[in-house]
């Protein structure tokens, strides 16, 4: 492999590592906090292209608010989300609180699919298309904006969460709800932030990512799934772990699409995520029963 | 006294089961149906499965579609590229998708919860992703065509009416069995595992073999009502059996009540009912009804909607008693 077409396959696996990075830390925040694996995750990034594309080319806003306010929407729908669905139940077991979240996701997909649009959209490019050449490789400017954000998010999110109160209680609340209660922090007021955070952050990931790929209503289900394998890599511990995760599977599915021998196609380029999730899962299936058990 | 009376009133509602089921297909009662009827027998056998697993052991599993779907591949594949009997298909296919249950089961328990719903949901879809494959091998891009109807001697099951009693013959035949798994000691070690694995465990009750075994079962169950569905459409497709697939699934065992077996004739029936008759006038909006009815199910009745109508029959049977009414 010439070094352009390496630089070229690293920068593109970086770039979609970068989304899936941003849906594993909206795993993660809720997951430490709330001990729910929120299968709506997906909808939120989705809920982002789509909404800044209704709002710029049917309402005709600006690009910029609309973007800003496609991101509230998300975080509207996370509120949404936690206050109707999940904090209803009461003693609600690991297997209703999983069914309720797809039931979230089925929901806003449909929603979506109906009032939104059913085709397959983009958004314009934040910077213009001309492209960028960097050692040789081809770099869509977009591709600068989503890693770029992807670390913003990330360095503004660990700034928050060990600089603030409130991302210190939230903190608190994923390390022990019982005793953060005893001193006075709200776990179902953690649990609410924690869930508009995640939205938020997955319509932040939407935004940038649409102008780069075709986005459609039906879209969340496979990023949600990726993201998901992103913040498995990392153990639901760290945002940063996450982080590491998601640029990892990007750059894993990026390569083996380029090497294209034996089974490594394009047909089968999703299932490497799969397959990366079984294993992660089975290699961790100790660690990660003691840890339910002692939670 | 209350014990009998309850046997006589279930084997009333057995009886107006069976006879309503013999019925259905004629012409005069609902024979424009029985196309929809088939394929609820169908799903019904599926959904049992998945309310074993789901209902009485505790696991999730949101990957159901792809033992329904390998039922339904392999029967495709051998009887239509390899020209095997298709009753012989349908047992290679049971014996294969059951192997396979077996050897996933171990390593796939080692898991709980939310990381089992998440290993079972990557399963299903690297299963979807191989079935796509085998369409390109073994038939068009979109599917397997040609596969032969089932027979017995020179009597083919080439009309929907005899198809209709192949299938409920099946699913009536599974959910006899489960029945009576569920009321035997295994039924009551698959509750105790329910209720706490350390404290089943501590009587005794090796757990991951119980939990291995009903798994088995469950893709048993699939593989054969995928089988019935390639034998009955001639046509397999990969659609039937991706993620959604495996949603609508769980929608079914949990409306028909995930500890309850009978319900899962509920289950289904509600399911295809509500999306086939009534929701095809929504148009597309079917996907928003059942995440609704999702979301609304586990939060107001998390032990399903059957099992809630039964509850509410038999207090109101009870109060009714309790007037003296009743002789």
């Amino acid at each position: 492999m010439a070094s352009e077409q390496f630089v070229q396959y690293l920068i593109s696996g970086i770039t979609s590592g970068s989304i899936y990075a941003l849906v594993g830390l909206g795993f993660t925040i809720i997951y430490a906090v709330t001990k729910i694996i929120n299968f709506a995750q997906g909808e939120f990034v989705m809920l982002g292209g789509l909404v800044s594309f209704t709002l710029i080319y049917r309402a005709g806003i600006p690009l910029v608010p609309a973007l800003i306010l496609a991101i509230l929407i998300a975080a509207a729908v996370g509120a949404a989300m936690y206050l109707l669905a999940i904090r209803p139940p009461k003693k609600a077991s690991v297997v209703s609180l999983i069914i309720i979240t797809i039931g979230v996701a089925m929901f806003v997909r449909g929603i979506a699919g109906q009032v939104l649009t059913k085709e397959f959209i983009r958004l314009p490019s934040f910077s213009g298309e001309k492209s960028i050449s960097f050692l040789g490789a081809s770099i869509d400017p977009q591709a600068l904006w989503i890693i770029g954000t992807m670390v913003m998010v990330t360095i503004i999110l660990h700034l928050f969460l060990t600089y603030t109160m409130v991302g210190k209680a939230l903190k608190a609340c994923a390390i022990n709800p019982v005793a953060s209660s005893l001193v006075g922090i709200n776990p179902k007021t953690m649990a609410l932030i924690a869930f508009v955070l995640a939205a938020a952050i997955g319509g932040i990931g939407g935004v940038v990512f649409a102008p780069l790929t075709l986005m459609s209503y039906q879209g969340g289900v496979m990023l949600g799934l990726k993201g998901f394998v992103a913040a498995a890599i990392g153990g639901f511990k760290s945002p940063v772990a996450a982080v590491i995760g998601g640029l990892l599977l990007g750059i894993i599915e990026s390569f083996a699409v380029a090497a294209n021998w034996g089974p490594f196609t394009s047909a089968y380029k999703d299932a490497i995520a799969l397959v990366v999730l079984l294993l992660i899962l089975l290699i961790r299936s100790g660690k990660l029963a003691e840890e339910e058990r002692a939670g | 006294m209350i014990a009998r009376l309850k046997s006589n009133w279930s084997y009333l509602a057995i009886a107006t089961l069976f006879a309503f089921l013999i019925l259905a297909p004629f012409d005069w009662f609902l024979g424009q149906y029985t196309t929809l009827m088939i394929v609820i027998g169908i799903y019904t056998i599926v959904t049992v499965g998945l309310c074993l697993l789901m209902g009485y052991t505790g696991q999730v599993s949101l990957g159901q579609a792809a033992f329904f779907g390998m039922g339904a591949y392999i029967s495709a594949i051998l009887s239509t590229t390899y020209g095997f009997n298709p009753w012989l298909a349908m047992l290679v296919a049971a014996v294969a998708t059951g192997a396979f249950a077996y050897i996933i089961g171990y390593p796939i328990f080692r898991l709980k919860g939310n990381y089992l719903a998440m290993a079972t949901l990557g399963l299903g879809l690297i299963m979807w992703i191989v079935f796509k494959q085998l369409n390109q091998f073994f038939g068009e891009p979109d599917g397997i065509s040609g596969i032969p109807y089932l027979s017995i001697g020179g009597f083919v099951f080439n009309t929907s009416f005899r198809r209709y009693f192949l299938v409920w013959f099946f699913c009536l035949a599974v959910l006899l069995i489960s029945q009576n798994i569920v009321r035997s000691r295994t039924g009551r070690a698959l509750r105790a595992i329910h209720g706490s694995e350390a404290a089943a465990e501590s009587i005794g009750i090796n757990v991951d073999q119980f939990k291995v075994k009903i798994l088995v079962l469950s893709a048993v169950y699939a593989s054969l009502a995928g089988s019935l569905f390639a034998h009955h459409l001639r046509y397999v497709g990969a659609q039937p059996f991706d993620f959604m697939a495996s949603v609508k699934l769980v929608v079914m065992a949990v409306i028909g009540g995930l500890a309850s077996v009978w319900g899962a004739i509920f289950g289904a029936g509600a399911t295809h009912v509500l999306s086939d008759e009534l929701l095809l006038r929504f148009g597309d909006w079917d996907v928003i009804i059942y995440g609704l009815i999702l979301v609304l199910v586990m939060i107001f009745m998390p032990e399903g909607l059957f099992v809630r109508l039964k509850d509410i029959l038999e207090r109101l049977r009870l109060r009714y008693r309790r007037r003296g009414v009743e002789p």
